[in-house]
Formats: C-alpha cells, sequence, structure tokens
C-alpha cells in the first residue's frame, strides 16, 4: 500500500562539509524582477543545501527574497520575475534547466508546496477530497474510486483533520484546517521536499502549535524535508535543524539552530534574534535606524553596510562571501573571516 | 446545512411575487402619467380617416369602460390587477378584435427560440475566447487572432444585420432576407419546417452572437486574469496538475460565475424580444410585435409585452437563485 509512504527517519549526521546526504543543492541561484527602473535583484547569488530528513528555516525581514528563493525552487517565479542564473539540482536533477514537461511531472512528486495564504490556496469551488485526488490522478493516473478516497482520508487523518473534511468546500473549514489540509495535499505523494512558505503566519498561537506539530509529525514520521520560511524566530527555533538567514536577496548566514541562537555571529542576525519581542520584558526595538539599500542597484562591497554597527572600510568595496566559521556555521562577514585567516584554519571554500 | 430550505423558497418565491406587483403597478401608473387620452387620439385618428363620426363622445365613453379606463383610479386599478392575476391582458387598440395575450402568445416562441439560442451561444463563445485570450499557455498565435473576432462587438448588431443581409441574402442568396419560415411550409415537427425555420433563424442569430460575444469574452478576460493572480491558481501550478484541468476546472469553473448572473439576466430579457433586429429580419417575434405596438400607440399592447418582460426577468432570477448554490458552493440557502 502506498498510501503511507514511510521513509526511515534519519537523525541529522553531524554537519561537516559535504555530505551524502543532500536532497537539494542550490548553487549561485539569482532571480530578478525587471521594472522600468532596471532589475530588482531579489535574489543574488544564493547557495545552500538541504539534507535528508530535516527541516531548514529561512529566515529574514520582509522583502528579503525568502518566498521568491521558495517560489525558484518550485520553478514559479510569476513574471515579471525570472530565474537569471545558478542551477537547482533536486535528486540530481537541475530544476532551472527542465522543460515544462519534464517540470510538471516532478512537481508535487517530488517538490511540494504548503503555500502561503492557505486561506486562498485552496479551489473555493471544489470539495477538499477532489483538490486531493486530482493532483493524485494527475500525477499516477486514474484508480479506483475507492482505494483512493480510503488513501485521501488516510492523509486527512495523519494532519489530524476528521473523515467529513473530504466532502466539505473550503469555505466551511477553519483557517487551521485549511492549513492542514494543505500539508495533507503536500505529503499525497510522498515527496522527497516540501517548501512552507510561512505556513502559520495568518494563524493564532494555539493552532500555529498545532499546524507546526503537524509539520514536526510529517518530518519524523515520513522523512521528508522541510525548508521552512518565515519570520517568526519563536517557531524556527522550535521547529528547524538548521536555519538560513536572508538579508537583501543574499544569504548571509547559515548554520544549525542551537549555535544560530546561541551565537549568532553575523551583525544582521544578531540584530534579528536580539529584536525578538519577549513577554518578560520590554526591550528597545533594535533594527531601526538606515533603511535597505536600493535592490535594483546593490552597493559595493557588503550588502549590509548601511545598517551594520561594525562597519569597516573594507566593508564597502569588498564583498564578503558566505565561508565556513566553524564546522556547518557559515557566514557572510569580515569580522569572523579575517579571525579564522589569522587563526591559521584556512576557510572552506 | 445546504440544501433548499422551505423558508429560502417561500422567501425567494414571495420576493418573485412583490417583483411582479411592483412592475405591474408601474405599468399602470406610467402611462396614466402620460399626457393624452388613448382613446380620445383613437377616436380622433377614426375621425381624420372617415371624416365625421357619429355620437363621438359616447364612443369614447363606451371605449373606455371597454378598456377599464372609466371609474375612479382606485376601480381601474382593482379591475387592472385582477386582469393580471388572470393574465388577461386586453384587446389590443390598434387590432381592436384580437386580444393581447393571442398575440403574444404567437410571437413569443419565434422570440424565445431565436434569443435563447443566440444568447447561449454568445456566451459560451464569448467566454470560451475571453479565457483564452487571459490563459498564459494559450498558443501566441491564437491569442493574437482572438480578439480579431471581437472586432464585430464595435458594430451595431442591426448595422451587422443589414450588411449580412446585403451580403448573404441579396448578393451571394445563401439564406433568406426576412421571415420566420418559408411560405408555404406546412407548420410542425417535420422536417421541412425545421429546416426553414433554422434557414431563416441563422442571419438574424449571427448578427445577435457576432456583436454581443465580445461582451461575454472581455468579462471572462477580466474575470480570468484577476484569477490568473490568486493564490489556488498557483497552487495548481505547483501541483504540476495537468494544464487543461487548470483551464477548465481552476480558471474557468471559478471565473465564470458572475458570467453566469449576467446570462440569466439576459436570457430574463429575451422576452421582450429584440426589437432591431426582428425589425430588420421582418422576424415576427416580441420585438416585431412591440415595434408594432409603438408605431400604432398601441397602449395595451405595449404593456402586455412590458409585462412579459418583468415575468421573463422575474422568473429566470428565480431560477438563478434556486440554481447558484449548485454552481458557487460559497452561496448557500442560508439567510445572510
Amino acid at each position: 500500500m502506498n498510501a503511507t509512504p514511510t521513509f526511515p527517519a534519519s537523525s541529522p549526521a553531524p554537519p561537516n562539509g559535504q555530505r551524502d546526504d543532500v536532497v537539494l543543492r542550490v548553487e549561485h541561484l539569482k532571480v530578478y524582477y525587471a521594472t522600468p527602473q532596471g532589475d530588482v535583484h531579489a535574489v543574488d547569488d544564493v547557495s545552500f543545501e538541504v539534507y535528508r530528513g530535516e527541516i531548514l528555516g529561512l529566515v529574514g525581514e520582509s522583502g528579503c527574497g525568502k518566498t521568491t528563493t521558495a517560489m525558484a525552487i518550485l520553478r514559479l517565479v510569476q513574471p515579471p520575475g525570472r530565474i537569471v542564473g545558478g542551477h537547482i539540482w533536486l535528486d540530481g536533477i537541475d530544476l532551472v534547466r527542465l522543460s515544462e514537461r519534464e517540470l510538471r511531472r516532478l512537481r508535487w512528486d517530488k517538490i511540494s508546496l504548503i503555500p502561503q495564504g492557505a486561506m486562498n490556496s485552496l479551489n473555493p469551488v471544489l470539495r477538499v477530497g477532489e483538490q486531493i485526488r486530482d493532483v493524485i490522478e494527475d500525477h499516477e493516473g486514474r484508480q479506483p474510486r475507492k482505494a483512493l478516497k480510503e488513501r485521501i482520508l488516510h492523509l486527512l487523518h495523519l494532519v489530524g483533520l476528521p473523515s467529513r473534511v473530504y466532502n466539505l468546500y473550503p469555505h466551511e473549514l477553519s483557517g487551521g484546517m485549511k492549513q492542514r489540509v494543505c500539508i495533507a495535499m503536500a505529503i499525497a505523494l510522498n515527496p522527497i521536499l516540501i517548501i512552507a512558505d510561512e505556513p502559520t503566519s495568518a494563524l493564532d498561537v494555539v493552532v500555529q502549535r498545532v499546524v507546526a506539530e503537524t509539520l514536526l509529525r510529517v518530518k519524523e514520521e515520513l522523512g521528508i524535508s522541510i525548508i521552512l520560511i518565515g519570520h517568526d524566530m519563536g517557531l524556527m527555533a522550535q521547529l528547524a535543524d538548521r536555519v538560513a538567514v536572508m538579508y537583501a536577496g543574499h544569504l548571509v548566514e547559515i548554520a544549525p539552530v542551537r549555535p544560530l541562537f546561541k551565537t549568532p555571529l553575523h551583525p544582521y542576525t544578531q540584530l534579528l534574534i536580539e529584536s525578538i519581542p519577549s513577554i518578560k520584558e520590554r526591550k528597545p526595538l533594535k533594527l531601526t535606524e538606515g533603511l535597505t539599500h536600493d535592490l535594483r542597484n546593490p552597493p559595493p562591497g557588503c550588502i549590509f553596510q548601511f545598517r551594520c554597527p561594525h562597519v569597516t572600510e573594507g566593508c564597502r568595496t569588498r564583498r564578503p562571501m558566505l565561508q565556513d566559521v566553524h564546522p556547518g556555521h557559515r557566514v557572510a562577514c569580515f569580522l569572523y573571516h579575517e579571525a579564522v585567516a589569522s587563526g591559521g584554519t584556512s576557510p572552506q571554500r | 446545512m445546504r440544501g433548499l430550505t422551505w423558508d429560502y423558497l417561500i422567501r425567494r418565491v414571495a420576493m418573485f411575487f412583490v417583483t411582479i406587483w411592483l412592475g405591474a403597478t408601474l405599468i399602470f401608473i406610467i402611462p396614466r402619467l402620460a399626457p393624452g387620452d388613448p382613446v380620445a387620439a383613437m377616436v380622433s385618428r377614426l375621425q381624420a380617416q372617415a371624416g365625421y363620426i357619429e355620437n363621438s363622445a359616447e364612443m369614447i365613453e363606451a371605449w373606455r369602460r371597454r378598456f377599464g379606463l372609466d371609474g375612479p383610479i382606485w376601480l381601474q386599478y382593482l379591475k387592472y390587477m385582477r386582469s393580471v392575476l388572470t393574465l388577461d391582458l386586453g384587446y389590443s387598440l390598434a387590432y381592436f378584435p384580437s386580444r393581447v395575450e393571442e398575440m403574444i402568445v404567437d410571437a413569443l416562441p419565434w422570440t424565445v427560440g431565436l434569443l435563447t439560442l443566440a444568447t447561449l451561444m454568445s456566451f459560451v463563445l464569448g467566454n470560451l475566447i475571453g479565457a483564452l485570450m487571459a490563459w498564459r499557455r494559450t498558443p501566441g498565435l491564437i491569442r493574437n487572432l482572438l480578439p480579431l473576432t471581437l472586432t464585430f462587438t464595435s458594430i451595431p448588431f442591426f448595422m451587422l444585420g443589414i450588411l449580412l443581409i446585403y451580403l448573404f441574402a441579396f448578393t451571394l442568396d445563401w439564406f433568406p432576407p426576412s421571415g420566420a419560415y418559408a411560405r408555404g411550409v406546412e407548420i410542425g415537427l417535420n422536417w421541412e419546417f425545421i429546416k426553414s425555420v433554422i434557414h431563416h433563424g441563422t442571419l438574424p442569430a449571427l448578427s445577435i452572437v457576432l456583436t454581443s460575444m465580445g461582451f461575454w469574452a472581455l468579462g471572462m478576460r477580466g474575470m480570468m486574469i484577476t484569477n490568473e493572480g490568486e493564490d489556488y491558481m498557483i497552487l495548481a501550478e505547483a501541483k504540476g496538475l495537468n494544464p487543461f484541468r487548470v483551464f477548465w476546472k481552476y480558471g474557468i469553473r471559478t471565473a465564470v460565475l458572475p458570467q453566469v448572473t449576467a446570462l440569466a439576466l439576459s436570457l430574463g430579457s429575451i422576452a421582450g424580444g429584440s426589437t432591431l433586429v426582428e425589425y430588420i429580419f421582418a422576424y415576427p417575434g416580441m420585438g416585431y410585435l412591440l415595434y408594432q405596438g409603438i408605431v400604432n400607440t398601441d397602449y395595451t399592447l405595449i404593456q402586455g409585452i412590458v409585462f412579459m418582460l418583468i415575468l421573463g426577468t422575474a422568473t429566470s432570477v428565480l431560477i438563478l437563485d434556486l440554481l447558484l448554490p449548485l454552481i458557487d458552493p460559497r452561496i448557500t440557502y442560508e439567510r445572510g
């Protein structure tokens, strides 16, 4: 029975450079949006990996390119946006080079999406069951109705929804239920990677928790890798195995979740984590001064120079590359690169 | 929670009758607000034809009684309402011994047949063209050719009608220029007759379809473009669904809903006929009848036709209200 896909749940191996359980490798991805005043560099030279059975958090403020990165991985960048360069290796296939036809076959089968606005992501005129059924049938061909229904009910139960949801229309569900329908749909074909684009952003904290737990269960029981996009740092701390921080279309830091929260290296990550609101104390809000530069004309040198408290002359001319500072902890900032260099350990790549 | 409830049905049907009552009352009031006396006008017209008429004052009085124009206004109103309820539309003023309801019964099938077919054809074609114009995957060639089909929209349909008659009736002689069926054909369900009706109906239908198609196409195009940006369309794409399934079930299926409402309204107004088209093609339908009524200041005939129009619109809105929840599940029979 292929209704319950069961991967062996793999525990993340210690991150030491190249690993052999890479599911997705994004290399030098560039996505630009055309505007009359020139191209907006929404995603500029972003590279990262996703390992089997892990949740990779992708954080950053609004407009930093998180969602664009995710959409590019799905090859769903909407015009006027376009992928300008780079590779997206999924299970050995470069998605950037695929034809529409090959892409269509691969979508959802290997990579699926839990969309940002689950509220409006379900077709309002089709019943929930039919919307899950169409994706299964379009990819696997026609199937006996009864077995198919069993399978869909099983999916719904897996995300904690009752059977009656099968026959309901989206507007008859609550926000949390719709989001879980989207999760059930995302795992229907047992993909190797799910992109969850702010899956909890429109939900209240209690429902957020339920959805978060559902995501964790999906990861643990099915061994599916997840890219979790969001700006809720608390949620990231709870769910993610590793976290990647984006700023103005660039990846500035990527590290396992504990070191990232305990000892954030990049000044932007530090500000981001300091600015997490606390219910215990009122902190002055950080990150208020300075604006992000115009994304059409990125400055030479470090992209964070205008807002960085530690900016030096060198930051204004040379751009720091993402480099390993500790094993598995990469950061794009000269503060650490020099320390690493002077410490004698040559930075890997 | 879903499903047709008695409460809903009763409320809608009550609404239907209120609409008809209001419409009928308006038909009663408006001619009486207009200056002039139709009976006096008719008698003076007869006088002009026949010279002097004896006892014209008594004659006017008698005719007033005949047409229910005597007595105080409230009594007229009550009588009028009674005749409306019994669908007794009275005598035609211009074709006196003929009764209005008989004239309507003769004309209605022609109009309903012609216009229903033309409207449905225009709806289907127009929406398909509009949807294809908006669809991202429409091949470039087709996408560029489609707007050409809409150029007729800017031509008034009666102009197109004249053009069609000139081209296909007089020059090419493919279709007859007027009438609803050939003379000498036995009316009934026989092949000869049906063939003749289709033959005669083609040009009028074509002039309506070609000119009204653009209305549907542009509406549909707008709806589809709005639709393309919706989250569920992006998700449908991400799901790697068959493009045609996305087109039909995610695109057209959700975009067509407002169009269906508009269709019901235009089907409802069919009962009034398409005056100009029917006039140009001398098609014996409601529009032609209305034209004759207006030319002859035949108040009872005009009232009767307008009443049929109100009845038709109200009925199709009622049917639409009962059917919409089946098309759009977000609309329920519940209050609110």
